[in-house]
């Protein structure tokens, strides 16, 4: 028999490691303002463009799921690689893009983003909605978030998706253009992607 | 005439392909020798007046650019109509009587202060998707740029008297109004919307392997949005494909 003092006690315990298991999961909206305000600082101070550039690599690299875009972005031609096409594809499409990342973003200056709210999809994701706030040369432009929480302690950005239009599915019907005006080839993909990258 | 038109409307109704599954390019090598002769003309043109435009001081392109969008309430309001959504018809009927008398021709946006907020724009090419029509091929014109068969079907009701606008000025149904406002109208559209579009164009061409490819899908995500009537991001997308992608 469990006395009364244990059974609290037992209680207690279970909180305390719920409480300290959940301690280290980051909301997604935190996480996208958080990234949101990194990349504005990269862009704001009086960094060169070289300098903007590596930096806004780095937040990258630690916020995007930059394999899993290339993987998506790869749709049915992905289950047709070989290992060693997957090995080449994950290097060159990581090098594609975060060259095409930074160099999208370097671009702005004061860019200002706002998080408005998120909204549950399931477990393994979260849109979070937010606004680039208008200045007298752009209206303001909504910018929702697919955040992958499978692993709510690292979060990761899989697409943007800018008045609706999906960045991830873009780059996906880019790809499959170039694969198929090339009969199919995927080392095409392969050159074109070499090809952006020098 | 008025039979030669319907007649017209429904050959080209019935090559939208209305069972077809997806959006094919048919004619992709034409599409894409249009594409290039519209860039050559977008950098020779458009480009340079945009950019004219955008120097302009900001209150000269908001009046513009909000006259333009009263204006297209006159295309809007039927297919509010046509599509079912009459709050939304009544609503942008108010905002346009509102902006086109108090707010000067629709230079000032007056209605939205009165708690008339602007809707999405409606057009004929959304009122057939809603209907179940499918796209049909992609196309490129010369000028106009990307559209579908379905979409260049519903840009032709425009002109068989869809659009009151068309109808007092190029359709002759007035002689207060000429041509001149109509097409003058769409230019500035047009001028206004590559302005504010000047810097992501740009971008989205420098950053493209296949800008092409990157056009034609915008264009055909933005067309599926807005014949779905979704501000909710997630419906337009397919959750299936990111199902299998697992990296955590």
């Amino acid at each position: 028999m469990i006395s009364k003092k244990n059974l609290l006690l037992s209680v207690s315990l279970i909180f305390i490691f719920i409480g300290t298991v959940n301690s280290n999961s980051i909301e997604p909206d935190i996480f996208v303002q958080s990234t949101v305000n990194r990349a504005s600082e990269a862009l704001n101070n009086n960094f060169s463009k070289e300098e903007k550039i590596k930096k806004l690599k780095t937040i990258a690299k630690e916020t995007v799921d930059i394999r899993g875009i290339g993987f998506y972005t790869l749709g049915q031609y992905r289950k047709t690689l070989s290992e060693d096409q997957i090995k080449e594809y994950a290097i060159l499409f990581e090098q594609y893009f975060l060259k095409s990342f930074a160099s999208r973003l370097a671009e702005y200056s004061n860019p200002e983003i706002e998080v408005i709210a998120k909204e549950k999809l399931n477990e393994k994701y979260t849109m979070v909605s937010s606004k680039l706030v208008a200045t007298d040369k752009r209206p303001e432009i909504k910018i929702d978030w697919r955040i992958y929480t499978k692993d709510t302690e690292n979060p990761l950005i899989r697409d943007l998706i800018i008045e609706g239009l999906s960045l991830a599915r873009t780059q996906k019907e880019e790809f499959s253009s170039i694969i198929q005006s090339n009969d199919g080839s995927i080392e095409a993909l392969f050159d074109t992607l070499k090809k952006f990258i020098d | 005439m008025k039979k030669i038109k319907i007649v017209l409307f429904i050959t080209l109704l019935s090559l939208t392909g209305v069972k077809a599954e997806t959006t094919k390019d048919c004619f992709e090598g034409l599409n894409r020798a249009t594409f290039k002769f519209n860039q050559v003309l977008d950098g020779a043109i458009f480009k340079p007046v945009a950019s004219v435009y955008r120097a302009l001081p900001s209150p000269i392109r908001s009046g513009t650019s909000n006259a333009m969008d009263n204006l297209s309430n006159l295309v809007t309001i039927p297919n509010n109509i046509l599509q079912g959504q009459f709050k939304e018809a009544g609503e942008n009927t108010l905002r346009l009587a509102i902006n086109s008398t108090i707010g000067v021709l629709g230079i000032f946006d007056v209605a939205n202060s009165f708690g008339f907020e602007a809707y999405e724009k409606e057009d004929y090419g959304q009122t057939l998707g809603s209907m179940g029509v499918k796209p049909g091929c992609y196309l490129v014109l010369p000028v106009l740029g990307p559209t579908t068969v379905r979409d260049t079907v519903g840009s032709l009701g425009n002109l068989m008297g869809g659009d009151a606008w068309y109808n007092i000025t190029a359709g002759k149904d007035t002689q207060h109004v000429s041509d001149v406002e109509y097409w003058g109208s769409r230019g500035l559209t047009g001028i206004d919307f590559r302005a504010k579009n000047l810097d992501s164009i740009d971008n989205l061409e420098k950053n493209s392997m296949d800008f092409y490819a990157s056009v034609r899908s915008l264009y055909l995500q933005d067309r599926e949005r807005k014949i779905l009537n979704s501000k909710a991001t997630t419906e337009t997308q397919n959750d299936g494909d990111w199902e299998e992608v697992e990296t955590q």
